[in-house]
């Protein structure tokens, strides 16, 4: 990875709003230290709880806001003030879209596409968002999905080497999540550098090569998911064991340390497992009473495990 | 690979600047609202003042001394009110954010509506003087050429003090604020009708205005063939003050 020159580099990166009227006309700081990299033929998400300061991150990252303290590298320059030289090879989707409510999609892209020279195939791309289907409307009158996939078109027009996405999945039934994120694949796996906010652990999840976990306006942690979560199990003394099995079992009194309980209908689960005798005592006790689980499971930890955790340190902090 | 090789991806300059001007005059032209301020109010003040014998003293025949003032009321229309209030709702939705991630950028989106302004104070004059050549206008010939310069140093006026509210207040106070200067300036601005005309304990704060310096110079121009020095510095100032404020003031989120 090092050989590879990033697309993005953030260093220790402070920037304040405001002024806030609540805290007697002050600047709210809302990014203590952020750094980041993100590099091309990657997804890289910004993983944190809303106002931990990953949209603030991504303007500044974008050259919409100048930062208080600290340095951001887009493409080898500084963002911030019109380069429209930079610009040409960035696509951004906004949070709140920004988009014109008396305009209608297609025209709209259309529109943007023409400020590009070598635009992406824009009747591919409305044919891949089903844009069509909504084609007829004004943007006021589409629906929160059907926004969300005109906004990620226009970040894509240009055809991109870097690609911001602010919560790329908010609003989207599942059908249309699909379809993104297969998109968002594809161009990861063109080359593209992918950088996306989302409050949502399975998105980041599922999509992420690489995660930086924001917590109040400073980066807490960061790694692959396998690493976070790797990382978060070498830390763990005890972790549970789910199995299924015939519904209304006579569970018997564990030892010290351990509770085990039936989740649901023939859902069982035994918590606080630290040991092999752990493991034995609930071999033995199938035995017994000649119990055959039909799914057995060590839980590995999720992503969300880990980022609550991070969370319930810095409450503690 | 170094990245900093890539070739540029945006379309020239002149080209974005072009483009996003077709874009934002038809986003303009395609505004009802818009289309009566900037049409359909300056026929009625055309036809009113023509009509009536409110303008008696200004010219021999009321039609030569309506049209100048109501040409000036054009570009308040569309420069100033108009403009304004479609920037500040583009300011709400987060339009200007989205253009300014864009090759446009900030200087683009800029020109692009200082483009859609001039096309359509174009229609309008074009509107304005075909309507007004029916209804017997005879414009003095030598006041042609001073009329266009004073309807573009108008536009840039009125076009960046319309842009100074709109990137300082709410949309819904641009609305407010706009809609009420263009009564008060159409009415009492000595935009319609010569500060002359007031009463005269305000008439040097009238003569201040950028809306009487337009709509003195253009009468002058107009009916008798005048050049205005006075009108060419007012309206020079309030362009540099309206733009120098607009640039340190305009928030664009």
């Amino acid at each position: 990875m090092s050989s590879v020159t990033p697309s993005l580099v953030i260093k220790e990166l402070a920037k304040d709003l405001g002024p806030v009227p609540a805290l007697d006309n002050r600047m709210l700081r809302v990014l203590e230290s952020v750094s980041l990299k993100a590099y091309p033929g990657q997804v890289t998400t910004l993983l944190g709880a809303n106002g931990a300061g990953k949209s603030t991150t991504l303007a500044c990252a974008q050259g919409l806001l100048r930062p208080e303290g600290g340095t951001v590298e887009l493409l080898g320059q500084d963002p911030y003030g019109d380069n429209p030289e930079l610009r040409s090879r960035v696509g951004v989707m906004l949070q709140d879209g920004g988009l014109p409510p008396s305009m209608r999609p297609v025209p709209l892209l259309r529109h943007v596409a023409s400020l590009y020279q070598n635009p992406i195939d824009i009747d591919a791309l409305i044919k891949r968002l089903d844009l069509e289907s909504f084609g007829t409307r004004t943007i006021r009158r589409l629906s929160g999905g059907q926004k969300q996939r005109v906004a990620l078109a226009i970040a894509l027009a240009g055809d991109p080497e870097v690609v911001f996405l602010d919560e790329p999945s908010a609003g989207l039934d599942p059908q249309s999540r699909q379809v993104v994120f297969d998109l968002i694949a594809e161009l990861r796996d063109a080359g593209k550098a992918i950088i996306l906010t989302t409050h949502l652990m399975d998105d980041a999840q599922r999509l992420s090569d690489y995660v930086y976990i924001i917590d109040k306006g400073c980066t807490v942690a960061q790694g692959t998911v396998a690493e976070l979560t790797d990382r978060a199990a070498e830390d763990q003394d005890a972790r549970p064991i789910s199995f299924a099995a015939q519904p209304g079992l006579s569970l018997p009194e564990p030892p010290a340390g351990l509770y085990l309980s039936e989740t649901s209908a023939g859902e069982y689960r035994l918590d606080g497992v630290s040991s092999p005798e752990h493991l034995h005592w609930l071999t033995s006790w199938w035995l017994q009473e000649c119990i055959l689980p039909s799914r057995l499971n060590l839980q590995s930890r999720s992503l969300e495990d880990v980022f609550l955790e991070f969370a319930q340190k810095e409450e503690h902090a | 690979m170094s990245q900093q090789a890539v070739a540029n991806n945006a379309v020239s300059p002149f080209k974005r600047i072009l483009t996003q001007g077709k874009y934002e005059s038809l986003q303009m032209l395609s505004n009802g609202e818009q289309l009566i301020l900037a049409v359909v109010m300056p026929l009625i003040a055309l036809f009113v003042l023509t009509l009536t014998n409110l303008l008696d003293d200004v010219a021999e025949r009321s039609i030569d001394a309506a049209v100048p003032g109501v040409l000036a009321l054009c570009v308040i229309s569309t420069a100033f009110t108009g403009q304004g209030i479609g920037t500040g709702f583009d300011r709400r939705y987060g339009v200007l954010k989205m253009f300014s991630t864009t090759p446009l950028g900030k200087t683009g989106l800029i020109f692009g509506k200082v483009i859609a302004v001039l096309t359509v104070l174009v229609i309008q004059v074009v509107l304005i003087t075909v309507v007004a050549l029916f209804m017997g206008w005879h414009p003095n010939l030598w006041g042609i050429a001073p009329g266009i310069l004073f309807l573009l140093l108008g536009a840039a006026a009125f076009t960046s003090l319309g842009l100074l509210i709109a990137g300082t207040v709410r949309p819904e106070a641009t609305l407010a604020i706009t809609n009420l200067a263009w009564i008060l300036l159409a009415g009492a601005g000595g935009v319609l009708y010569p500060p002359s005309m007031a009463p005269a304990w305000i008439q040097p704060t009238l003569n201040a205005l950028p809306s009487a310096a337009l709509g003195d110079a253009m009468r002058e121009a107009l009916i008798s063939g005048h050049f205005s020095i006075a009108g060419l510095v007012f309206l020079v100032l309030w362009s540099a003050a309206g733009s120098f404020a607009a640039i340190k003031l305009f928030k664009w989120n």
